[in-house]
């Protein structure tokens, strides 16, 4: 992956395809650091399947017996010196309060610290893509912060998909803009 | 400054069209987004599709939508386009250059490309 904004794109589907209806996409970014986290209210896994599930070889593709989309992103925060966690809980034993969150630290300094990328691009994406699941994103850096959270979306469109094309434009400015303001690039 | 005032202005413009959706639209196009096809550049090919197709004004009669790995990973990025009645057509090594010829060649005129398409999948 070329951008850590496509790890985000990638890592986000786990959580569309453990059945959540929130996903939070959390980064947190100083001079030094920056901390990704994707959270959500999905399935959850196992303790069995959580212990594999950094290996490529674990997945729940059916078109193949290779996953890389966690060893891809962990790989890329490990290589800064970094590392990445993942915590969760199952359906079975925690009901309501399941989910899975993933989060990674990248240190920014480092020879091989990956660029975030184009991360307006992702997240309209993941809008885009699933228009019902509740996404809340926040990208505090220093003291300023960049956000959108679809619910607050929704309340104002009424009927209105998220996914109308009107409204996919206006997100994406909505992004643009508050980046431009604070002068992140 | 973008405000929310501009998403309620397009909700009241959207209330004076009949919204048909869900379904029913006669053209599906799937871009394959799992960690293959993001990997290989699926993400600037969806979003060609979704700005291409509504600037062709194509938007009531194509949905774009997303799926995982469609099994194909070296093809990658790979367009499906479906449409009630006829074969699927399977794009690959899809880039937002070639989008711009789909859409205007095979879901606004309804002839396939041939050149990028690929059989049997």
């Amino acid at each position: 992956m070329k951008e850590l904004s496509l790890n985000i794109l990638d890592i986000a589907q786990n959580s569309v395809k453990a059945g959540a209806d929130k996903i939070d996409v959390l980064l947190e970014e100083n001079e030094e650091t920056l901390v990704i986290s994707i959270a959500d209210n999905g399935c959850g896994m196992s303790e069995e399947f959580l212990k594999n599930v950094q290996d490529p070889f674990c997945t729940t593709r059916t078109t193949r017996k290779v996953g890389m989309g966690i060893p891809l992103f962990k790989l890329a925060a490990e290589q800064t010196e970094g590392n990445l966690t993942i915590t969760s809980k199952t359906k079975e034993k925690f009901s309501d309060e399941s989910g899975t969150t993933i989060t990674a630290l990248f240190y920014k300094n480092h020879i091989d610290f990956t660029v975030l990328g184009d991360i307006v691009s992702t997240i309209v994406t993941l809008i885009q893509g699933q228009p019902d699941i509740h996404w809340h994103f926040n990208h505090k850096i220093n003291k300023d912060e960049v956000g959108v959270d679809t619910d607050e979306l929704k309340s104002v469109l009424g009927d209105v998909p998220l996914d109308n094309f009107e409204v996919i434009c206006w997100i994406k400015e909505y992004l643009e803009e508050q980046y431009n303001e604070i002068g992140y690039n | 400054m973008k405000s929310l005032a501009e998403l309620a202005a397009i909700r009241e413009k959207m209330q004076n069209k009949v919204v048909i959706r869900d379904g029913s639209s006669e053209i599906r196009v799937v871009v394959g987004m799992a960690t293959c096809g993001i990997a290989a550049g699926a993400r600037p090919v969806l979003n060609a599709f979704v700005e291409g197709v509504n600037e062709a004004g194509l938007a009531d009669k194509v949905a774009v939508t997303q799926t995982g790995c469609i099994g194909v990973c070296q093809f990658e990025p790979i367009v499906e386009v479906f449409e009630a009645g006829k074969e699927k057509v399977t794009y690959a090594h899809m880039d937002a250059e070639k989008v711009k010829r789909v859409i205007q060649e095979h879901l606004k005129n309804g002839k396939p490309v041939a050149e990028y398409a690929i059989t049997n999948v």
